[in-house]
């Protein structure tokens, strides 16, 4: 009997996506006919995601990887003993030693691509559930401050400090409380939060559960879009296994305290991942966005306390709880603690999940990780942060990784997506797409957002077509001053800015043509 | 986001499994959206016919049901076709090329979004990222994304049934 030997093709949905089903068949069927023993671990992705499918294979207890494979590629796989780290024209050697993925710290998603996602004995083999041990140590107080000298910020935009945001909870009146963790990733550019729960459910559910006990509150709720099927199949079955151990229910690993949690499936509205129309959501109604005050920690899901964290904060808890508040903050410079996750999207040769300490610079990040653009061509420009984030001139990019830094050239860190873009790209066009979008996803509420979205699309055609361009460049500003200054939330209030950038760095894009 | 179980059948028989989902939410907290995802899982859809039951079960008048299906883009009200083509529309897809992929779409299937070919075979949607974005530009057909999906990758995808 030859030897076991363990192979890792992920399932993940970019990898997938690029035919990783059709590889695993494939090694399955190839071992089957040489009588290879083989077992396959259908582990998350190490976010290199222009190797993928890219597979792995344990030889003397060092993962090798091969990468990007397609099914026709397996038999010469064989040929060339993989199985043993055998050299082959895809081989890329020790999969940690991969430069790429050894410049990051890979702290949040330490286990991302490593385990088998659904695997409860590989996640705590790993570290997982330590912060958890921890907590149920501790006094609610303690926990809180924790995550307050952490010096973490929230993931999902607006930065704001995760300690702060617990204190008021905890401090709040309320016999029921909740965590309602913010799962709609809808900026595109971004897939941190789809990797997390793809490929590491659990540091997810023990985030939630410190949160919980942190605060007291006994239900929290994934909000998560329905374009994510993988991610809620996986975080479910996630769900029910960690029911299963004691580790969700009514004595979370015997504390004597009730954490419950519950995946809740949104349906493909933008605004859905603003928090109080997230609320809303999940309360079964109309995504429209509350008036501010109170605030969801003070009155949130049904009225009661609520901490609303995007996934990437709450996954990023279990190990400030379990190294200490200083072992994060270390990573990172000025206000900006601990690590950033960027993905690198769009037009881009090295695309995928970069991990790394606040202050690299966008060049660093763009040249050195990125490789430039797919296409070999110049970057033109990089949208940060999503929709609602600036268009970034090449002459910006010396700017650091830092949520202040970004905000002294007009842009955004938001959830971390640097979407590329070469020079063949058009920027009037994106600049009429985010009024558009805009427009789209309006939930209605107020005026200079509803309406003025729409103009906005009217006036930039005319421009294009070149209907009184100077008039039409001077209502476009207009337009977007009305939009910042007059809208309730940041969906209209943050819209025009792709728009300016391109007025500011690109204007010979937006005239008549 | 996964395709119609119970398509057919008559309406008394829809009727009853429109009512059977509905008591099955209305007791969770903020049930509606779960019921309604539920129903179009079952259906395929949001029939018209739906809104009236779910109203009654939820204590809920007729307009609050379909303002809530109204203002989420991916409850449908009509049936699909037998697969449902999502078009990632967001900016990562454009910077590969998506406005291309979709002009090529469109004119492949002879339909604009929200629409379903005539033979019934194919419903064209737009959607606002996959978080497949390292891999533009990206589609999903039915609940399966794909990668770096050029127009002739298309082309075979379609092909496939
Ligand atoms: C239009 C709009 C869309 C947003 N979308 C998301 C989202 O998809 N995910 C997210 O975590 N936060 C999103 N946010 C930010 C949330 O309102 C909120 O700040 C965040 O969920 C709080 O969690 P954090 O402190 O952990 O970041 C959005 C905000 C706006 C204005
Ligand atoms: S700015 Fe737009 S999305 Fe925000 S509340 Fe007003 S209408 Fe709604
Ligand atoms: S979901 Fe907000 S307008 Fe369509
Ligand atoms: S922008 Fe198309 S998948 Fe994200």
């Amino acid at each position: 009997m030859a030897a076991e030997h363990r192979v890792f093709v992920p399932r993940d949905t970019t990898a997938r996506s690029m035919g990783a089903d059709g590889v695993a068949a494939a090694i399955a069927a190839e071992a089957d006919r040489r009588e290879e023993s083989v077992t396959l671990v259908r582990n998350g992705s190490r976010g290199l995601y222009w190797l993928e499918p890219m597979i792995e294979v344990e030889a003397g207890g060092v993962r090798h990887a091969y990468g990007p494979v397609q099914t026709s590629d397996v038999p010469a796989l064989f040929n060339a003993d993989f199985l043993a780290a055998g050299r082959h024209a895809l081989g890329l050697g020790p999969t940690e030693e991969i430069p790429w993925l050894a410049r990051q710290s890979r702290l949040t998603f330490a286990r991302v691509g490593v385990t088998d996602p659904l695997s409860l004995d590989e996640y705590r083999a790993h570290g997982g559930y330590q912060g958890l041990a921890r907590v149920v140590e501790l006094s609610r107080d303690e926990i809180v401050s924790i995550v307050t000298e952490s010096g973490l910020r929230g993931r999902g935009g607006a930065a704001f400090p995760t300690g702060v945001k617990w204190r008021t909870v905890l401090n709040a009146e309320g016999t029921q409380k909740y965590v309602a963790c913010n799962a709609d990733e809808g900026d595109s550019g971004t897939f941190a939060d789809r990797m997390v729960m793809e490929s590491d459910p659990f540091v997810l559910i023990e985030g939630m559960t410190i949160a919980g006990l942190a605060v007291g509150a006994t239900q929290g709720y994934v909000y998560l879009r329905a374009e994510y099927p993988l991610a809620i199949r996986i975080m479910n079955e996630a769900i029910g296994i960690a029911e299963t151990a004691g580790l969700l229910g009514g004595n979370v690993m015997g504390s004597g305290q009730a954490f419950n949690l519950e995946v809740r499936e949104a349906a493909g509205a933008y605004i859905c991942g603003e928090e109080t129309s997230m609320l809303e959501s999940l309360e079964g109604k109309r995504g429209v966005i509350r008036f501010r005050p109170p605030l969801p920690a003070v009155k949130g899901l049904f009225g009661a306390p609520t901490i609303v964290n995007n996934v990437i904060t709450l996954a990023s808890v279990p190990i400030i709880l379990a190294e200490g508040a200083d072992y994060y903050r270390d990573y990172g410079t000025g206000r900006s603690r601990g690590t950033l996750t960027v993905q690198l999207a769009g037009n881009v040769k090295r695309g995928g999940l970069v991990e790394i300490g606040f202050g690299r610079t966008l060049r660093e990040l763009l040249e050195d990780f990125g490789g430039g653009t797919a296409t070999g061509r110049p970057i033109r420009a990089v949208q940060a942060g999503g929709p609602l984030g600036a268009y970034i001139h090449p002459s910006q990019f010396d700017t650091p990784l830092d949520y202040e830094a970004f905000e002294g050239i007009g842009g955004m860190i938001g959830h971390g997506g640097l979407v590329v873009f070469d020079d063949t790209v058009d920027m009037g066009e994106q600049a009429r797409f985010a009024m558009e979008f805009c427009a789209i996803e309006s939930c209605g509420k107020c005026t200079p957002c509803r309406i003025g979205a729409v103009r906005g699309v009217e006036v930039i055609g005319r421009i294009l077509s070149g209907d009184d361009e100077s008039g039409n460049l001077l209502l476009l500003r207009d337009l977007c001053d009305t939009m910042i200054a007059g809208s309730l939330c940041a969906l209209g209030g943050m819209a025009p800015f792709p728009v300016i950038s391109v007025l500011d760095h690109y204007p010979e894009d937006l005239r008549a043509r | 986001m996964s395709g119609a179980k119970n398509a057919n059948g008559g309406a008394d028989a829809r009727e009853a499994l429109v009512l059977r989902i509905a008591r099955r939410h209305v007791a969770r907290p903020g049930g509606l959206l779960p019921a309604l995802h539920a129903i179009q899982d079952e259906l395929g859809y949001v029939p018209a016919e739906a809104v009236p039951s779910v109203a009654e079960v939820f204590n809920i008048s007729r307009a609050e049901v379909h303002g809530v299906i109204s203002f989420y883009h991916l409850f449908r009200t009509t049936p699909p076709g037998r697969r449902t083509l999502y078009l990632c529309r967001s900016e990562a897809c454009q910077a590969m090329g998506a406005r291309a992929l979709e002009r090529h779409a469109a004119e492949r299937l002879g339909i604009g979004f929200h629409e379903t070919t005539p033979d019934g075979r194919i419903s064209l949607e737009p959607i606002f990222c996959l978080g497949n974005c390292a891999c533009s530009p990206a589609v999903m057909i039915d609940d399966f994304v794909y990668g770096r999906v050029t127009p002739q990758r298309l082309d075979a995808l379609l092909e496939e049934d």
